[in-house]
């Protein structure tokens, strides 16, 4: 399974490699990263059809992840990925708007990585 | 006889217009003195068959008299009427010195001349006196009119100086209300000027825990996933063949990082969770009702509260009961609007107790003295009922009366702003539609009741 990461924090891939070291070394999950809303969009022109999942962070300089799920969500009507808004804690705001425009799920900042994990193997699974 | 009568009246005369009674009292003893000593003239002149000799004595006594009112200032005023007794006299006296010098047959040609001279002279004197008498009368009547004039001047003056007075008084009265009003404005001013700093540090806070959350974040999660690799490198090492001591070493080393790591996450929790308070406390109102564990909601707050004013005060502390009821599970409530109540109460609750035990520190009976802030929880017949109680300083009915009003506070400046109790109030009455009511007793303890429909 793809997944896309999109957040404008570079460390968050070498949190996103450590945290699924297993689940990468035995094929289970293929991440990506992407670090602005506009990286994404670039990169999802190119491989549209591999992404299955997109976990995007909302606040970001630049695209917002919330203009990147409405963005994705008219061009890509067909064979749509899972999308997933990371919030941070307590913007209701954000959730709401990640609500309305299609979200699939939300996580909240700081990220629950065994709810992740859990949420992702589900996902793969079914 | 007719000396007597003129030195009779003549005294009478003089003390009742000089009052002497009454402002001279030596000279009135001279007076009534000289009244007796005329009289016992009178009687010694018959006694004695009327002696020509005694008769005489009335000329020196009346020429004392008369030197006795011209040598002193204070005779003054009578002496013109006084002097018309002298045409009278000087015609007896030339009458009795012709008496006593002419033969008596010469004498007695002229007797009745002489006679008739003293008759014009006492009309005369009589008339003067009767005159003097008349002005005298008229004078008094003019000095009483006056008088009742300046009596009523008087009162006059009287009422416009209770007028004056009064408008003093209504003129202090105002300008020490307008100095009150005033003040109550400055008070205000400041308390909005405090409450605007509050506000404005309210937003900075939700700012600056925003800014912290996500490095916190990396921290928590690098550390966390430090601990899973060292888990996996131990493993790992157990593969490998490297002589046993050397194993035991390295996995000491990776022991003791593991520990570090698991430090590392555990602080950084507790920064987390200082973030996360926070950040709810200064979110905006949801306005959506949401389960909510209402005890676990009561019970954070009360340490937020406790521990908010321990980081102020080391030296404070209070024991704190909670009674919650177990069998409540989860109630619709707005969850951020009702932790800010908890805040609101627990907050003045902990500093009732507080300012009670700082008051009394000198007082013997106080000694035993235990803070005590206490909340229960009880769910009953579709209601919801929290009390939350101290054995502070309590409140006197006047206090009572405003605490809900905005702006009401009796702390100083800095502590309060007199808004918690006022957006409690809003809260539960107005969002929740229930009620929120006080019982406090000065010196003794307050408490508030929430009832809330569920
Ligand atoms: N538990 C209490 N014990 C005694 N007095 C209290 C208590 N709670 C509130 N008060 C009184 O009510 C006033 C208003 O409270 P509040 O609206 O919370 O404003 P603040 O705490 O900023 O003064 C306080 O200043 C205090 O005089
Ligand atoms: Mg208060």
């Amino acid at each position: 399974m793809k997944i896309l990461v999109v957040d404008d924090e570079p460390d968050v891939q070498a949190l996103f490699e450590q945290r699924f070291r297993k689940e990468i070394r035995n094929g289970e999950f293929q991440f990506s990263f992407a670090f602005s809303g506009e990286e994404a969009i670039g990169y999802l022109e190119s491989h549209a059809s591999e992404v299955v999942m997109i976990l995007s962070d909302i606040n970001m300089p630049g695209m917002s992840g919330i203009e990147l799920l409405k963005s994705i969500r008219k061009d890509h009507p067909m064979a749509p990925p899972i999308i997933m808004m990371i919030t941070a804690y307590g913007d209701t705001d954000n959730y709401d708007q990640a609500m309305k425009f299609g979200a699939d799920d939300f996580l909240t900042k700081p990220v629950n990585f065994t709810e992740l994990k859990q949420k992702l193997q589900e996902r793969y699974e079914g | 006889m007719e000396f007597f009568l003129l030195s009779f009246f003549l005294i009478q005369f003089i003390r009742k217009r000089l009052e002497t009674a009454v402002k001279s009292p030596d000279l009135d003893k001279m007076l009534v003195f000289a009244r007796y000593f005329s009289i016992g003239l009178t009687a010694a002149y018959y006694i004695f068959n009327q002696s020509t000799f005694i008769h005489w004595l009335w000329y020196p006594f009346l020429g004392g008299i008369f030197w006795l009112l011209y040598n002193h200032e204070e005779y003054k005023q009578i002496r013109s009427l006084v002097q018309s007794a002298i045409p009278f006299i000087v015609v007896s006296f030339i009458g009795d010195f012709a008496d006593l010098i002419l033969p008596k047959k010469i004498f007695n040609q002229y007797d009745n001349y002489i006679e008739t001279a003293k008759v014009f002279a006492g009309l005369w004197l009589i008339a003067f006196w009767y005159n003097s008498q008349k002005q005298q009368k008229t004078l008094e009547r003019e000095r009483e009119e006056q008088r009742k004039k300046d009596e009523v001047n008087e009162a006059k003056k009287d009422a416009l100086e209770y007028l004056v007075n009064e408008r003093t008084i209504e003129l202090t009265r105002q300008k020490e209300e307008l100095q009150k009003t005033l003040d109550e404005l400055t008070a205000t001013q400041n308390q909005l000027i405090q409450s605007e700093k509050m506000a404005s540090l309210g937003e900075l806070t939700a700012g600056i825990a925003h800014e912290i959350q996500n490095p916190l974040n990396f921290v928590n999660n690098f550390s966390e996933v430090s601990v899973e690799l060292c888990q996996e490198l131990e493993e790992e090492i157990s593969k490998t063949a490297i002589a046993d001591a050397d194993k035991e070493y390295i996995n000491g080393i990776i022991s003791d990082l593991s520990q570090n790591q698991q430090k590392i996450t555990h602080h950084g929790k507790r920064a987390d969770s200082i973030v996360k308070g926070m950040l709810q406390h200064s979110r905006a109102s949801s306005g959506m009702k949401e389960p909510t564990d209402v005890n676990a909601l009561a019970d954070e707050y009360m340490r937020l509260a406790y521990h908010g004013l321990r980081a102020k005060d080391k030296e404070f502390n209070a024991t704190l009961v909670t009674d919650f009821d177990p069998t409540m599970g989860k109630v619709d409530v707005m969850p951020q609007d009702l932790g800010r109540v908890f805040l609101n109460l627990f907050t003045n609750a902990f500093y009732a107790v507080a300012e009670k035990k700082k008051l009394n520190k000198d007082n013997p009976a106080f000694a035993s003295y235990k803070p005590e802030v206490k909340i229960i929880t009880k769910l009953f017949g579709g209601k919801l009922y929290i009390r939350v109680s101290d054995n502070g300083t309590g409140m006197p009915e006047s206090v009572i009366s405003k605490i809900f009003q905005p702006f009401f506070t009796t702390k100083p400046t800095g502590q309060g702003t007199g808004l918690g109790l006022s957006m409690s109030y809003d809260i539960i009455t107005k969002s929740h539609e229930g009620r929120l009511d006080v019982t406090s007793v000065a010196g003794e303890g307050t408490e508030f009741k929430i009832t809330l429909p569920v």
